[in-house]
């Protein structure tokens, strides 16, 4: 018996949705697996990491919290994704968009006045904004591939945000520490629900998922969006500016992941520190296809990425294992997901191995 | 050599040419097997909704320099493949040096002694000759690379090929990275040698040095396949030539005694089977539509044939045909007039006196400018998308959407009618352009623009692999909408169907554009010897009257 893999004539649209599901029982298998070598019970490691964070409602209202940075990203990546733009900048956006919106946040936070904290946010969405901005000018000015200079950018972000919280922008009464000063109220996002971390960030990126979906499903816009990432040749056939629709979609995901940013810093942390993102820029890539580029994939995918992340520091807390392991669930899903997605256009066929055949029909025929 | 009959002389009738092709095809069927050094027979490969080869059969003698003509898509590459042994083939056998193989691999089948070289290199750039040499080589074969280098030394002087083994191939000219390619199948002991298209990447210069090579090659035995669209090379270089037509044999015939059109016309079709001769427009108004002015412009493309000093102007209410084999700058022109590329002086180009030549194919699109390219999946429609959407693609000025948002129920409307009015077989709007079939995704997209009521509509090969019936609708289509006063430029390779519909006509060749004149003061001769490169017909034009008179094509 030998498998044999051949194409299928036509992509599987059940494949299409199954295969996220699938990698995520793979994921959940090898992570059993990997629990076992570390000598844990799988299905208390497994129920630690999965159903132990969110069994109470704070739980809930943490998966919102840890949620929101990366269903805004994500949005805002879908949209470079379905336009085939291959943006991996997220995180170096939103560590800018942290970056700006602090410094805006540090310089205007002793103001009483009302319009500071949407001009904070603002702020935040141009800082990343700007830093799409270079990979855009590049590819479109340029031609460069905007995969590696994105990715550069993020490290350069990475960077400077750390000469800031060691520089510049450093509590001068933080006993040296390599953080801002805390802000104040008047430029810190208000929470949602009482007795929560809940804050406006997971408002901002629900809103980004109705008004994206709107966008690519119902206007010209995203018709013309999808028609570049599907077929460039047709869309500059037609007509379309390819040069705008790239812009477009680098922009707005650099805002969103901005305003991701700056929501971290004036929601949950309360400061800038050199530590702002556990690599939400990275993981909402994940997400994004994890949810097939659908605002609603992506809503439910960045909830479960929401939970991979509590998981592993509840693993921590717990059963004293690696935080990397939060990582490796993160990265295994990846691999499982691009691996499953090959079942899309290919299928695995069966085939009986030679060896019962060793007597040919003809033979048979003949002996009759 | 039983295909080796008689020239044909440059004026012969049409119906000698269809009897000389049946009677070389049934010949090359038949062909004696004595000592060829590959013989193939009823050669048949099939691809979803296209057989790429019907039946085809051939054969090469030792040291004979054997040509395989055809239009693109003609099924060339595919029957190269199967020889080389890259592809397997449905049905048909093949014998190499009279003994029946089976080709299985490229591997076997240079064991056996065929090389390739092909149209894009397959060479690493950053490491010399004598590298990318010993890769290709089994360990035996390419023992030390000193020896190696020195055997490639030899076979480049002898053969005339100068390389230096050492140099880095990022440093090779295009021509030289094809001596490396050639050389590699030549430190094997190579008895065939399959050339694809090599001179579409050679300057005239390199391309009489080639030649001289692949003569040498020749009177030593090694036998040559060289896969062409250019007649004029075949005939300075080949002994003999097998045509293939939309997958099946046209003709064989000695190019070195057959006169370029005839080649030309076994290439593109067979002429004594002219379509019904559709209306003459009935009058055009006197204003320039179109006009091309000087327009002398490199291609985008790496391998794109330059424009040459393109003048043409065109009337509302007429059809200009321009016929042309392919690669003769057709490409290059309807990229240059849908704005896919844009001319570098605006005035290249008048729509209604209007400088088009830098505005985009959306601007142009705006002031009544429709084109169908020639791609119809990748460039005229979007493969996964619905025909809804496919019509959207570039339906958007038809009201179909308001303050940038989609109107559904017009746009399912819009792809509807196309559909009812040109009878396109679909699944409904719903589905996906690429389940339908090349006709009828062809009829949708002549479709999608025909009813956009455009003033111009540039058309590429507009019922290329149509067939006969959907044919017939695009084309009364244009007729239709030429009458309503649209000007309507129509490329294609088909003379037949230019000869049916267009009221002027011209041909491309090599990027320069032939005279254009009423297709009533032309016969199908002279735009044969137009697409070969011979303009200048005047002299010829009255023998040619005479011979082919104006009132063969019957009006309908």
């Amino acid at each position: 018996m030998r498998i044999a893999i051949e194409r299928r004539p036509y992509d599987s649209n059940l494949m299409k949705y199954l295969s996220p599901v699938l990698a995520i029982v793979l994921t959940l298998i090898s992570g059993g697996l990997i629990f076992m070598i570390q000598g844990q019970d799988p299905w208390a490691g497994l129920y630690t990491f999965f159903i132990l964070p969110v069994s109470d409602s704070y739980g809930w209202s943490e998966l919102g919290v840890k949620a929101a940075p990366v269903l805004l990203c994500a949005m805002g990546l879908s949209v470079c994704y379905r336009a085939n733009i291959w943006n991996i900048g997220a995180e170096g956006q939103l560590l800018m968009g942290a970056l700006i919106g602090s410094w805006a946040a540090l310089s205007w936070m002793d103001s009483s006045s009302s319009w500071v904290l949407p001009a904070v946010l603002a702020c935040g969405a141009i800082g990343g904004l700007l830093w799409a901005l270079i990979p855009a000018v590049l590819k479109n000015h340029f031609n460069t591939n905007e995969i590696l200079t994105s990715i550069m950018l993020n490290y350069i972000a990475l960077n400077l945000l750390l000469l800031a919280v060691h520089g510049p922008l450093k509590d001068p009464h933080g006993f040296n520490f390599p953080e801002s000063a805390l802000f104040t109220d008047a430029v810190t996002l208000p929470i949602i629900m009482e007795g929560t971390r809940l804050h406006l960030g997971l408002i901002l990126g629900l809103f980004a998922v109705a008004t994206l979906w709107v966008v690519m499903a119902r206007t010209f816009l995203g018709f013309q969006l999808k028609v570049i990432g599907l077929d460039a040749s047709a869309g500059h056939f037609a007509g379309y500016q390819q040069r705008r629709l790239v812009y477009f979609s680098l922009l707005l995901c650099g805002a969103l992941a901005g305003l991701a940013g700056i929501s971290e810093v004036t929601g949950p942390i309360g400061q800038l520190v050199p530590s702002v993102s556990p690599g939400y820029g990275y993981a909402a890539i994940i997400v994004a296809f994890l949810g097939r580029l659908h605002p609603v994939g992506i809503l439910l995918a960045s909830l479960l990425m929401a939970l991979v992340y509590m998981g592993g520091e509840m693993g921590q807390i717990d059963l004293g294992l690696p935080l990397a392991l939060g990582s490796l669930f993160q990265g295994m899903l990846l691999f499982y997901l691009l691996a499953c997605d090959f079942l899309i256009s290919y299928r695995l066929r069966i085939q009986p191995s030679v060896k019962p055949m060793a007597f040919p029909d003809t033979s048979t025929g003949v002996s009759q | 050599m039983p295909a080796s009959h008689a020239a044909a002389p440059g004026a012969s009738q049409p119906t000698e040419t269809q009897r000389r092709s049946s009677e070389n095809t049934i010949k090359s069927n038949t062909v004696s097997p004595d000592s060829f050094r590959i013989r193939c027979q009823n050669i048949t490969k099939a691809y979803p909704g296209v057989v790429a080869n019907d039946q085809i059969s051939l054969a090469i003698r030792p040291g004979e320099i054997h040509a395989l003509l055809g239009e693109n898509g003609a099924g060339k590459s595919t029957l190269m493949k199967i020889l080389y042994g890259v592809t397997a083939p449905d049905a048909g056998n093949i014998w190499f040096d009279d003994q029946p193989i089976a080709l299985k691999s490229p591997a076997q089948a240079r064991r056996l002694g065929i090389g390739m070289v092909f149209q894009h290199f397959s060479l690493f750039e950053t490491l010399t000759v004598v590298e990318n040499i010993a890769l290709s080589l089994d360990k035996q074969q390419a023992g030390n690379l000193k020896n190696l280098a020195k055997r490639i030394e030899t076979i480049s002087s002898h053969y005339g090929m100068p390389v230096d083994p050492h140099r880095h191939v990022h440093s090779l000219s295009t021509g030289e990275r094809q001596r490396v390619e050639i050389i590699r199948c030549l430190v094997q002991d190579i008895s065939l040698l399959i050339l694809d298209e090599p001179t579409s990447v050679l300057t005239p210069q390199e391309v009489s040095n080639l030649f001289k090579t692949l003569k040498k090659l020749a009177t030593e035995g090694c036998s040559l396949l060289f896969i062409s669209h250019k007649l004029q090379e075949v005939k300075a270089l080949c002994d003999q030539a097998t045509v293939l037509r939309q997958g099946k044999i046209a003709g064989t015939c000695d190019p070195r005694t057959t006169s370029t059109e005839a080649m030309a016309s076994m290439m593109v079709g067979n002429q004594t089977t002219l379509g019904k001769r559709y209306r003459f427009s009935t009058g055009t108004k006197k204003t320039h539509c179109l006009e091309i002015c000087d327009l002398t412009e490199l291609s985008s493309s790496e391998f794109g044939t330059t424009l040459k000093e393109i003048n043409l102007s065109i009337q509302p209410g007429e059809i200009l045909g321009i016929a042309g084999v392919a690669g003769n700058g057709q490409k290059e022109l309807l990229r240059f007039l849908s704005g896919e590329d844009l001319t570098s002086s605006a005035e290249s180009i008048k729509l209604k006196g209007k400088n088009i030549g830098q505005l985009t194919p959306g601007k142009r699109r705006k002031l009544g400018v429709a084109v169908v390219p020639e791609e119809r999946l990748g460039r005229g429609a979007v493969p996964d998308m619905s025909l809804s959407e496919n019509g959207l693609l570039t339906g958007f000025l038809q009201n179909l959407i308001a303050r940038g948002f989609l109107q559904r129920g017009r746009i399912h409307g819009y792809a509807n009618r196309v559909i009812d009015q040109f009878r396109v077989k679909a699944n409904g709007h719903g589905a996906d352009a690429k389940s339908l079939s090349g006709g009828n995704l062809q009829k949708f997209i002549i479709g999608r623009e025909i009813i956009q009521n455009p003033e111009l509509l540039i058309c590429a090969s507009p019922t290329w692999g149509v067939d006969v019936g959907a044919a017939n609708i695009i084309h009364e289509a244009l007729i239709d909408l030429r009458d309503k006063g649209a000007a309507i430029i129509v490329i294609s390779e088909d003379l037949d169907e230019l000869f049916q519909i267009s009221d002027r006509i011209g041909a491309l060749c090599h990027g320069n554009l032939s005279p254009i004149k009423p297709l009533q003061h032309t016969s199908i001769n002279e735009v044969g010897q137009w697409m070969a490169g011979v303009f200048d017909t005047e002299f010829q034009d009255e023998q040619l009257h005479s011979e082919t008179p104006v009132k063969e094509y019957e009006l309908s």
